[in-house]
């Protein structure tokens, strides 16, 4: 998060657009949408001084859904063009809106390297184990016996595990939410919105379209008995050992953001020239 | 003894030979006499070892091309220079210093009837302190060429400081050894005196005068993946940038990269990355993105032999068609194409400019031959095409990003400006950006963003034309230095040729090229393809009032003036 100076006094409502979304009644999304606009609003940041960066599919909706600046980019790179936002305009608060296809498919190999990169921003993947865009495809979480018409009788290929690749990458806030804790899921982003450096929220955001099973999660999530831990080995065996339902952040290391520093100069141009004059 | 306006040399070596500095060495010796030169590098992919050869044409005016054949050859050995093929001209005028224990000259030179002149180059290096056999042939070729011998260790000393005084001295006994074993030798030519210059001279790649260019125009970021021949651009702006404030990113992938320069440039920084033919089809989506969302970019393409890796060292001009076609969609944007290292600065500045005035991607086709040269030039002019955005600030009531403006360009609000928020996408959307499917919001932005390339004046710079005669040679990039060369030799012959190389590729501008054409009665299209898609790409767009024919090659070999006059000579 970048530094105000003062704190506006703002209410949900102020980060929320007219724009009716086009998510299926009973979406996750819309939970996550609203915990969006309450960490916002907790946080008190000036609409205009938000990005909300995204890629393709359902969740990637959700930019032009809130009134802060939006980019609805291509299908699993909004990590690039965020950080070619953050890393010029390192005074905006950079939050990166994605889903289990757009982040862990197609833009898999972006994930690995803005972890790693640990440029200032928020990186918030809502995982529903499904292509909902498509009419359901099997996604990296997606169980392997899950039945699509893409892959009858399940896809039969293991799912990865998103935080253990987050941790391994170097991730240095790690967190789980559950999309229809909107309170608690709005406390945590506003943590990883306060951290500096790339955070990673994982939302379980149920799709009872493709994925009506999903709507068992209510039941089965609960609040991580242990604290954050800011040791990798431990968060490593805690997260490979997880069943996927512990929620809270899970890991919070220190490791310094990247930001070069950019701005006004007073290098007149003829400077560069030297390197050819004769 | 004779005097020749322009004289050409080749370096010849295995690699770690050190061909390569002794030909930057006489190109620097020379422009810091006051000629111009043209320097460009021929190697195989291997990082080391293997064959290279350093080509260079030094004159007294500007060289923007390779000769027909090379007027004298340094073989320091010639253990692989068998696969050079025949890119490596001899004649029976030509000149070859071989050392004879650097194995046998390849047939190329043998049969061409040039005449050999045996010196152990490694021998004589071998009895200085640290010397190295480049020495002695830059010392040979130096007096061949009829420098002064001061005039050789003065900027070779000053080039070498930081490698310490025995490396100096050691050099300057080479070049010495070299010098005085050159003296019996009749090279039957000399470079006809140096025209002074008023202003001072540059030397340097067209990589480096692409990536000046860009920060002329306003660029302040850059994403880089590496890719030869394009790598050099990324790596001068990197340190080059900082100092002016702005910032260079490595990104993982060309996916990345493109998609970094967006979002730099939706925060309102202007954005350049630079790669090659690989590159740019990964790029091409998200180039259709930037079409869509209106986001200004600058990508270079430095094009290399193709399709797939290809040749990675070498040039061709086969990236026409991905450039101009390759974005799915109706998407208009602009591609631009330097011809020359002197050209890359201007037309990369000129290219950020119109990417921010008209909020549309540039993409700018460079080539490995121009890119990867280096010349003596005089010092570009300072242009005022600097980079500015029509902007929103100031917003009270409803902000419409994409309203319809009568010349198509609408303010753009930048992240931070109250009032202004949006989001920009890639979906079809309304004035407000808002996604919609309806075909009239359809049809009102794909005229938007067509109409405001369309009705833009691109003025003068669209192309260089060049003489009026009734044949018109139409060329473009790297190629227009050739072809001018041609002209200039066809008007000895009195065969009155207008060169026309368009500088803008897209949009067309079809008004403009038939005024270029008026009069002619024969059009040849010259270009270095195997499927001649420049001259496709004229049909496409262009009335060609004349017969047409057509004068195309693939790389790797460059094209050389003397074929393009032959192939006017031929049409009788």
């Amino acid at each position: 998060m970048s530094s105000l100076g003062t704190r506006l006094t703002c209410k949900p409502a102020d980060y929320k657009s007219d724009l009716k979304p086009i998510w299926c009644p009973g979406c996750g999304d819309y939970h996550v949408l609203m915990s969006f606009t309450r960490a916002f609003a907790q946080l008190g940041l000036p609409p205009e001084k938000i990005a909300v960066i995204s890629g393709i599919g359902c969740s990637s909706r959700i930019p032009a859904y809130t009134n802060c600046y939006g980019f609805h980019g291509v299908h699993g790179r909004s990590l690039a063009l965020a950080a070619g936002l953050k890393v010029t305009r390192p005074d905006l608060t950079v939050v990166v809106a994605s889903g289990d296809g757009d982040g862990y498919s197609i833009g898999g190999n972006h994930f690995l390297h803005a972890c790693r990169r640990n440029i200032d921003m928020t990186y918030v993947v809502m995982d529903n184990r499904i292509y909902g865009m498509t009419k359901g495809q099997p996604s990296p979480t997606t169980e392997p016996e899950f039945d699509t018409a893409l892959t009858p009788g399940g896809s039969g290929v293991r799912p990865f595990h998103p935080l253990v690749v987050a941790l391994a990458s170097g991730a240095n806030f790690i967190a789980r939410c559950f999309s229809g804790e909107t309170n608690e899921t709005a406390e945590v982003l506003a943590e990883a919105i306060k951290h500096p450096g790339f955070s990673f929220v994982e939302i379980l955001s149920p799709c009872v379209t493709f994925r009506p099973d999903e709507k068992a999660w209510k039941g089965q999530v609960r609040p991580a008995s242990v604290a954050a831990t800011n040791d990798q080995g431990k968060a490593a065996r805690r997260l490979m050992t997880d069943d996927g339902f512990n929620v809270g952040i899970l890991y919070h290391g220190d490791r310094p953001p990247f930001q070069p520093a950019v701005g006004a100069s007073d290098t007149d141009l003829s400077e560069l020239e030297k390197d050819f004059e004769l | 003894m004779g005097v020749s306006q322009s004289i050409s040399i080749a370096i010849v070596g295995s690699g770690g030979a050190g061909a390569l500095t002794t030909g930057n060495f006489l190109l620097e010796v020379a422009s810091a006499a006051g000629w111009h030169g043209l320097f460009t590098r021929t190697l195989g992919p291997q990082i080391r070892g293997g064959e290279a050869a350093g080509l260079l044409r030094l004159a007294v005016h500007p060289v923007d091309c390779l000769p027909d054949q090379f007027d004298l050859i340094v073989g320091i050995d010639w253990l692989n220079a068998h696969r050079f093929g025949s890119e490596i001209k001899a004649g029976s005028q030509t000149l070859v210093i071989s050392d004879p224990r650097g194995g046998e000259p390849p047939a190329m030179v043998t049969q061409s009837g040039a005449r050999v002149v045996e010196i152990t180059m490694k021998e004589m290096a071998k009895a200085i302190a640290d010397g190295r056999p480049n020495m002695i042939a830059l010392g040979i070729a130096s007096r061949l060429l009829g420098f002064r011998i001061e005039q050789v260790l003065a900027p070779i000393a000053k080039r070498l400081a930081d490698k310490g005084p025995a490396a100096i001295a050691a050099s300057r006994a080479g070049i010495k050894a070299g010098f005085d074993a050159a003296a019996g030798i009749d090279f039957g030519t000399q470079l006809a005196a140096p025209t002074p210059s008023d202003s001072r001279r540059w030397l340097l790649s067209g990589n480096e005068a692409t990536a000046l260019g860009a920060i002329r125009g306003g660029v302040r970021f850059a994403a880089a993946y590496p890719i030869t021949p394009a790598t050099e651009i990324l790596e001068w702006l990197s340190p080059n940038l900082a100092k002016v404030g702005g910032v260079l990113l490595q990104a993982e992938d060309e996916l990345a990269a493109i998609n970094m320069i967006i979002g730099s440039s939706y925060g309102g920084t202007p954005a350049l990355t630079a790669t090659s033919g690989p590159g740019l089809s990964l790029m091409i989506e998200a180039i259709g993105l930037a079409t869509a969302a209106e986001i200004p970019i600058v990508v270079v393409d430095v094009m290399r032999g193709g399709p797939s890796t290809g040749i990675p060292t070498k040039s061709e001009q086969t990236d026409l068609n991905l450039a101009i076609y390759g974005l799915h969609g109706d998407a208009p944007h602009l591609v631009l194409a330097p011809q020359s290292v002197s050209d890359c600065l201007f037309t990369s500045q000129w290219a950020a400019y119109l990417a921010e005035t008209l909020q549309a991607p540039a993409i700018v086709l460079s080539d490995q031959f121009m890119g990867q040269s280096r010349a003596a030039i005089e010092r570009p002019a300072d242009v005022a095409f600097i980079g500015a955005r029509k902007l929103a600030t100031n917003i009270s009531g409803a902000y419409k990003r994409y309203a319809l403006a009568s010349n198509g360009v609408s303010a753009m609000a930048i992240p931070g400006t109250p009032g202004g928020q949006y989001t920009a996408d890639g979906l079809t959307h309304s004035e407000s950006g808002i996604p919609t499917s309806g075909a009239a919001d359809h049809l009102a932005q794909l005229d938007k963003r067509r109409d405001k390339l369309d009705h833009f004046n691109f003025g003068d710079h669209w192309a260089s034309v060049e003489g009026t005669g009734d044949l018109a040679l139409i060329t473009w990039g790297s190629l227009t230095g050739a072809a001018r060369e041609a002209a200039g030799r066809a008007a000895a012959d009195r065969i009155n040729v207008r060169v026309i190389a368009p500088r803008l590729l897209a949009p067309v501008q079809p008004e403009r090229l038939a005024a270029a054409l008026e009069g002619v009665k024969r059009i040849l299209v010259v270009e270095q393809t195997h499927s001649g898609q420049f001259h496709r790409y004229l049909r496409a767009h262009y009335d060609l009032p004349a017969p047409v024919r057509m004068f195309h090659r693939p790389g790797p070999l460059p094209i050389t003036a003397g074929e393009i006059h032959r192939a006017i000579t031929d049409w009788r």
